[in-house]
């Protein structure tokens, strides 16, 4: 504090630290207070607020059972209340889409990093940025447009040949997937190519040198050495991923319901905002969880993340 | 317009180190005075508490004769120039100088004035309008020292701004800075590790070591007669022999070494020390002299144009150097002959080791 | 490195492009088409009745103006919070530092509903009824993180002893912050309100939950692709990528053209060096 203000002198430093602390208190810290605290009351008509019966309980977080249905998928087949089921396909849904982002930006960052030309670099990465220029109710209407029965996907698979009846896309989690990774996978192109592109090329050279074939060079160098841009990557497209409304809610899959249309539904349709409240906490500590567990494994701090 | 400044006691401790360490000195009004001493000495942290970057932790500033407790950098009538010289880069030249000015409320027309007069003065025409990025590192320097001198200080603090300069310019920039502090007159507080530059530039030199003032003296003082080995070594070549101090008169002591006994000067009050005696007051004789000569085996002669400097090694093995004018007459020594290196009493002098907070 | 490998990886760069651009001119493409549904195939001749029915489209204009309205709040209240907190983060060490940085990045993180219903939660306590003013309030919330990793990164390349030589000259701390430290922050705070102006555009999740009645772009287009789409909206994407297009290419061209300025002062620092020796 003393090295603030002699640095900005007082007037300057309560400025700082007032702003500050507007942002961090009022805009992210007591809401979310507020949200924990309303997540444990009931939902009451206004009268009753504060009344008798406005007493806490975990009513709300009960709500996620009951409702039981068929979960049957990967070879299992068990009863399971409907709002797990979707938090946990949620999940593991946008555990695939961080996987498949990975897949599809690794050869591309390693071209960009390693072999492409620096001339062309500037060029090539204005190209990359134009998509994350267009808004994102945009780009998942393109494939809106794209997936729907008679669109241009399915016109052209039959055009090729490959195959024969149009294929129903908008079913199931696919549509979901297919469009997320299309919005997010910049966010994994951009940590990985920072990572890949410290790599000291001749390391790679060394490698090749002593006869390494080229999957290991990439398993044993490139992969390690990428390590921290793969996790704020992954990070990145994960959360973006569990807590995207606007795709699967404009992708219209109705037997692909994401948690985060469960809680709008609960908003919206039940004004159930307490609820909702409790859901949207939910969602919120698995989040937490699921970074912390993610900067534990990688071991990165929340700085690379923010990279 | 100049003014002079009091160390009084001072002393600066970070955390359980302390960097400065009961420092007195007067500087008068008008004088180049240079702070010398390694990195990490506490020089730059003494030049941080004159201008009021850093406060003391004990003891009194004054400048002009008042205390300047609790005024902050902007109040003091002092200018520093920092050792990366810390130009404003989005400003152009002109704006850069006048900037003490701006802010002290002065008319654009005025400041624009005064800034060319600087630019004058420092010997970059031309430049008012150019960028930071577009001069060179000597150009740079000046108008650093222009932009200090715009606010009319009574002190000017500098913090070893010529290191970024390569040896020729800065050998330039020396002889230029002396003729602006002549010029101007205004009082000049130097700070650097690099000797020839302090005793060149300076009327007067302060050496530090661990945050201690060694010894405050004139350049030709602290070269022929430092006041212990630190100031002997750091300001200068030397051959050093250890041993044990004899009978002693008249300033003047017997010193016994492995190498045979030899006379030279003693201060009153040392009892321990070592003898130290620079390369250039050594000879090199066929025979051996009444006193302070050593028989020696050279071993390595190198002719370097205004001097040559001989390595030789004697019989017990110890190192020692001579440096010989060349006069452009006499013949250059060859390596491999045996001769005798001999140093005048009064040119050798027993030293204490260097005042450290212990001693 | 052999040439059939990279060969295959310009093949793979060109793919990539394709497939992050096709979706882009589909849907740019269906604004031309005269079908009554919003697509390409079956292309039944070009109109430019979307882009009529689209001027017509009352509605629009207002969720239009509703969202800047909207993005121009958020940038005036993200971006000098943003700055003082990447200022305060700057200035403090240890501890204390990476405990509010964290509480400053994560916001980014949050999912946005949780964001939506947080802040319609706070205020409502309050009695602050729902509405876009609480739309600016949660979407600051996280834009103004973006801000300060921008503000940040752009401090952390500022000479602190520039701070000092002015203070030494004599300026108060107001001055240092205006003629120096502000100056070296302008291009941050710049790319910090473009950023906050496209995020604020772009947002649906907090917007969806905070904005009582009211619509934004975003929030309409969804509205619309549930209740029966024209392509009008089509008609608008293709306006709205033209836009922000030219404008990410107008910034393209600035920056190079301030490189090359840049190139050649220390170009002629060079030569005047030159001379020096």
């Amino acid at each position: 504090m003393h090295d603030l203000f002699r640095r900005y002198g007082m007037g300057l430093t309560y400025t700082f630290v007032g702003l500050t602390a507007f942002w961090l208190l009022v805009l992210v810290i007591l809401p979310d207070f507020k949200l924990l605290e309303a997540s444990f009351r009931p939902y009451l008509p206004i009268v009753d607020v504060g009344g008798p019966k406005d007493t806490y309980s975990f009513n709300n977080y009960m709500q996620i059972f009951g409702n039981e249905v068929d979960f049957n998928s990967f070879g299992l087949h068990f009863e399971i209340p409907a709002r797990i089921k979707v938090f946990v396909l949620t999940i593991f849904y946008s555990a695939v889409v961080t996987l498949v982002t990975f897949l599809l930006a690794y050869p591309l960052c390693f071209y960009l990093a390693k072999v492409a030309s620096n001339r062309s670099l500037p060029t090539l990465f204005l190209l990359l940025f134009v998509p994350l220029w267009v808004s994102e109710v945009l780009r998942s209407f393109a494939w809106y447009i794209i997936l729907t029965l008679k669109g241009p996907l399915n016109a052209f698979l039959m055009a090729i040949g490959a195959i024969e009846k149009e294929i129903r896309w908008v079913e199931g989690y696919s549509p979901v997937v297919i469009t997320l990774v299309y919005a997010y996978v910049l966010f994994m192109v951009f940590p990985l190519y920072n990572a890949m592109q410290s790599l000291d090329n001749n390391q790679l050279e060394a490698a090749e040198d002593l006869g390494a074939p080229w999957w290991k060079i990439h398993w044993r160098i490139v992969l390690p050495h990428s390590k921290p841009g793969i996790a704020s990557g992954a990070v990145m497209v994960f959360m973006l991923s569990a807590g995207s409304l606007l795709v699967p809610a404009i992708i219209n899959s109705t037997t692909g319901n994401w948690f985060t249309q469960t809680i709008q539904g609960i908003m919206m349709e039940g004004q159930d905002w307490n609820a909702g409240a409790a859901f949207a906490f939910m969602l919120l500590l698995f989040c937490t969880v699921a970074v912390t567990v993610a900067m534990r494994v990688f071991r990165v701090k929340l700085s690379d993340i923010a990279k | 317009m100049s003014a002079g400044i009091d160390l009084d006691n001072i002393c600066c401790d970070f955390g359980k180190f302390r960097a400065v360490d009961h420092v007195n000195v007067n500087i008068q009004p008008g004088e180049f005075f240079s702070f010398l001493g390694p990195s990490g000495c506490g020089k730059t942290t003494i030049l941080r508490m004159i201008s009021g970057f850093t406060d003391p932790t004990e003891g009194m500033i004054r400048i002009g004769g008042k205390d300047v407790k609790g005024q902050r950098p902007n109040q003091r009538p002092t200018a520093l120039i920092f050792q990366n010289l810390a130009l404003f880069p989005l400003m152009p030249i002109w704006e850069n100088i006048a900037f003490g000015l701006e802010v002290r409320g002065v008319d654009k027309v005025t400041r624009r004035k005064k800034a060319e007069e600087l630019l004058a003065l420092v010997d970059l025409h031309d430049s008012a309008d150019k960028m930071v990025s577009q001069l060179s590192g000597g150009q740079k320097q000046r108008v650093a020292i222009a932009r200090a001198l715009a606010v009319e200080p009574a002190v000017m603090l500098l913090d070893e701004p010529l290191s970024a300069l390569d040896l020729k310019l800065r050998q330039h920039m020396r002889a230029e800075l002396r003729a602006i502090q002549k010029r101007t007159g205004v009082t000049f507080i130097y700070i650097t590790h690099d000797q020839g530059e302090a005793l060149a530039m300076s009327d007067r030199v302060g050496v530090m070591s661990q945050g201690r003032l060694q010894q405050v003296s004139n350049p030709r003082d602290i070269y022929n007669n430092p006041v212990n080995g630190f100031v002997a070594s750091f300001v200068g070549e030397n051959n050093i022999l250890t041993g044990d101090i004899g009978t002693r008169a008249d300033g003047m002591a017997s010193f016994a070494t492995k190498l045979g006994t030899f006379r030279a000067r003693i201060a009153d009050g040392v009892t321990k020390g070592k003898l130290y005696v620079r390369p250039e007051f050594m000879s090199l004789q066929a025979k051996p002299g009444a006193e302070n000569s050593v028989p020696v085996t050279l071993t390595e002669v190198a002719f370097e144009g205004n001097f040559i400097s001989v390595h030789a090694v004697t019989e017990g093995g110890f190192d020692m150097v001579a440096e010989l004018r060349n006069d452009g007459t006499g013949t250059v020594p060859q390596a491999g002959t045996k001769m005798h290196m001999a140093f005048d009493a009064r040119s050798a002098a027993i030293l204490p080791d260097s005042d450290t907070a212990g001693a | 490195m052999n040439t059939n490998r990279r060969i295959l990886g310009h093949i793979y760069m060109g793919a990539f492009l394709a497939y992050l651009m096709i979706p882009l001119f589909v849907m740019a493409g269906a604004a031309f088409n005269d079908s009554k549904l919003p697509t390409v195939i079956p292309w039944k001749g070009f109109t430019d009745r979307w882009f009529i029915d689209l001027w017509n489209d009352n509605r629009i204009w207002g969720a239009l103006g509703n969202t800047l309205l909207v993005a121009l709040a958020v940038v005036a209240i993200a971006v000098p919070v943003g700055t003082a907190g990447a200022i305060l983060v700057n200035s403090i060490s240890g501890r204390v530092r990476s405990i509010l940085y964290g509480m400053m990045v994560a916001p980014i993180l949050i999912p946005g509903v949780v964001i939506g219903i947080s802040t319609l939660l706070f205020w409502n306590q309050f009695s602050v009824g729902s509405g876009l003013h609480l739309s600016v309030l949660g979407q600051v919330s996280y834009i103004a993180s973006f801000v300060m990793l921008l503000v940040l990164a752009r401090l952390q390349s500022f000479d602190q002893g520039l701070e000092e030589a002015a203070l030494d000259l004599g300026a108060t701390h107001a001055q240092v912050m205006r003629r120096i430290l502000l100056p070296h922050l302008y291009p941050a705070l710049g790319a910090g309100a473009a950023i906050s102006f496209f995020q604020s555009i772009e947002n649906f999740n907090v917007t969806l939950f905070t904005r009582g009645g009211a619509d934004t772009l975003t929030v309409y287009v969804f509205s619309k692709v549930r209740s029966g789409i024209t392509p009008s909206i089509n008609a608008l994407a293709l306006i709205m990528i033209l836009i922000t297009l030219s404008a990410a290419i107008w910034y393209e061209i600035n920056r190079r053209r301030k490189a090359k300025i840049e190139a050649a002062r220390e170009s002629e620092a060079r030569r005047a060096e030159a001379l020096e020796m």
